[in-house]
């Protein structure tokens, strides 16, 4: 699986991608892979405030139920309307169903994400399968 | 996120088609101590996955290995005054070929097993059981008809046992065996050719709520990979795909039929979970008589309902219920996202008082409470042809 070269990644499975300092995240193909037929996904709403490495929101498969982390801090300005309805969209394409875009609090906060390469580093060793 | 690890420790036990089931590219769990398929990975020329696998079952058919659950083989002249002395059901009122579902319990009136009973011949019968208590079970039932003129023998390792489920199934087993499985009643069986193999036992069982049989073939790798192709070979045309524990779970659920550890263990009775109509008191005595007859005089404090939430969320194993004013009440006891009724249902205790069907509740998920209300079960019903 080819990983976007331009998103930063992180160790629970989040990828962010940045512009000026709005980041788009999401979570990673290697994660649909691994949670299967994603059913439920529970995200905060416009205006609440991300803290880098803190839970922000649950996505459920059938068989489990999974946590979101931040991978950095900032404010919510969306949220994608078409997961509630369609969450199956993470499944089809995880790397552009995003879930949240937040304005960025602490840029420098990119610098302790993983670069693509390093995360599919991450994920063969983690992995196996 | 957090994701739970796929690794699976070296000391689990693995059915004759572990092999295959790597080979498909299938996801394993630990279930019970066993490394099994818990969904299979779709391809190019398969479609795949839990939710997949569950639809295959309710419109088409689908295959899946229980070779990991027990079987327990009762013969001699008091076979049948033993297991109507361990099992709660009425094997006197089974014919040769027919089976019915039943439990072990203890003298409590609670579960050491559900069971499925098999009358194969005058004082000869086969108990299927739990994979998650085969162990136990063995260790019960030796206990328990020691005092009967009766051999019984752990033959769990003796089969490999697949279930084909779905509306299609008797139109692809047709194809492999030259039993007339028409003549099958539902909950019956029969012995057959099957893929060349002779005398296989054939029974119209299952666990998913569709019509279907489960076949107890050889044990042994080649034996059981030959008949587990041939029968996703022979499904093709339908639509077979092979399906895992996972979709067993959610099929199960949507049908309300009970998983041992969820529905039924040793601290629920026979009353509280419902299966008064499987229990013969009249027959005579059995182990747990005493108790339950206690119990039907003083009543249950708890009984199994079926929710469903009706705002967003999805109740799990485990989760809490509270009623309208948040106080607790009961628990959840199986709850997923169901994928043919694409609702969020549950199974759960609650006081009788609060089991009328609407009741408004509340499932406590991640400390909300999100409304719930009591629904009809079973939530899923197939259409009788």
């Amino acid at each position: 699986m080819a990983y976007p070269t331009n998103y930063k990644y992180t160790k629970e499975h989040e990828w962010i991608s940045v512009t000026d300092t709005t980041g788009t995240i999401g979570i990673t193909d290697y994660a649909q892979q691994s949670l299967g037929d994603i059913v439920f996904v529970e995200l905060p709403k416009p205006g609440a405030e991300l803290k880098a490495a803190a839970r922000f929101g649950t996505v459920e498969s059938v068989k489990a139920v999974s946590e979101l982390y931040a991978p950095v801090s900032g404010t919510v300005t969306e949220v994608n309307p078409e997961l509630a309805s369609s969450p199956e969209k993470i499944n089809a394409d995880a790397h552009s169903a995003w879930m949240l875009k937040v304005t960025l609090k602490d840029p420098a906060e990119l610098k302790g994400l993983l670069s693509a390469q390093d995360y599919e580093k991450y994920v063969a060793e983690e992995g196996g399968h | 996120m957090s994701l739970t690890a796929e690794a699976t420790t070296p000391t689990l036990r693995k059915t004759a088609l572990n092999p295959v089931h790597r080979q498909m590219g299938a996801k394993m769990v630990d279930f019970g101590g066993w490394d099994m398929p818990v969904e299979y990975r779709g391809s190019a020329s398969r479609s795949g996955g839990l939710i997949a696998e569950h639809l295959a079952v309710r419109t088409a058919v689908g295959v899946f290995d229980v070779s990991h659950m027990g079987d327990i083989h009762l013969r001699g002249p008091q076979a049948l005054a033993a297991v109507q002395h361990i099992s709660m059901n009425d094997a006197a009122r089974l014919a040769t070929g027919q089976a019915h579902y039943s439990a072990l319990l203890y003298p409590q009136g609670t579960f050491v097993d559900d069971v499925i009973v098999h009358k194969l011949a005058d004082n000869d019968y086969l108990l299927v059981i739990n994979a998650g208590t085969r162990e136990k079970d063995v260790n019960w039932v030796r206990d328990n008809v020691r005092g009967f003129d009766v051999r019984g023998e752990d033959c769990g390792d003796d089969y490999t046992q697949l279930a084909i489920q779905g509306p299609r199934a008797q139109n692809l087993l047709a194809k492999l065996t030259d039993a007339d499985l028409a003549a099958i009643k539902n909950y019956w069986f029969t012995h057959g050719t099957v893929c060349g193999l002779k005398d296989v036992l054939i029974a119209r069982t299952g666990y998913t709520g569709e019509d279907g049989f489960e076949i107890y073939v050889p044990p042994d790798e080649a034996t059981s990979a030959r008949v587990w192709n041939e029968v996703l070979e022979a499904g093709r045309e339908f639509g077979i795909l092979p399906c895992g524990l996972g979709a067993r779970n959610t099929l199960r659920l949507e049908s309300k039929m009970a998983l041992y550890g969820h529905e039924i263990s040793e601290s629920i009775t026979v009353w509280e979970a419902g299966l008064d109509r499987f229990c013969k008191m009249e027959k005579g005595d059995f182990i747990g008589r005493a108790a339950l007859e206690k119990q039907k005089q003083q009543g249950i404090t708890r009984t199994l309902v079926g929710l469903e939430t009706i705002e967003r969320g999805i109740a799990r194993d485990g989760y809490k219920v509270w009623d309208e004013a948040g106080r607790e009440v009961g628990y959840v006891t199986s709850g997923s996202y169901a994928p043919f009724l694409k609702k969020n249902i549950a199974l759960a205790y609650v006081p009788p008082p609060l089991a009328a069907i609407d009741t408004p509740l509340q499932v406590e998920i991640r400390s909300q409470g999100v409304k719930a209300k009591v629904v009809p079960t079973p939530f899923y019903k197939r259409q009788k042809k």
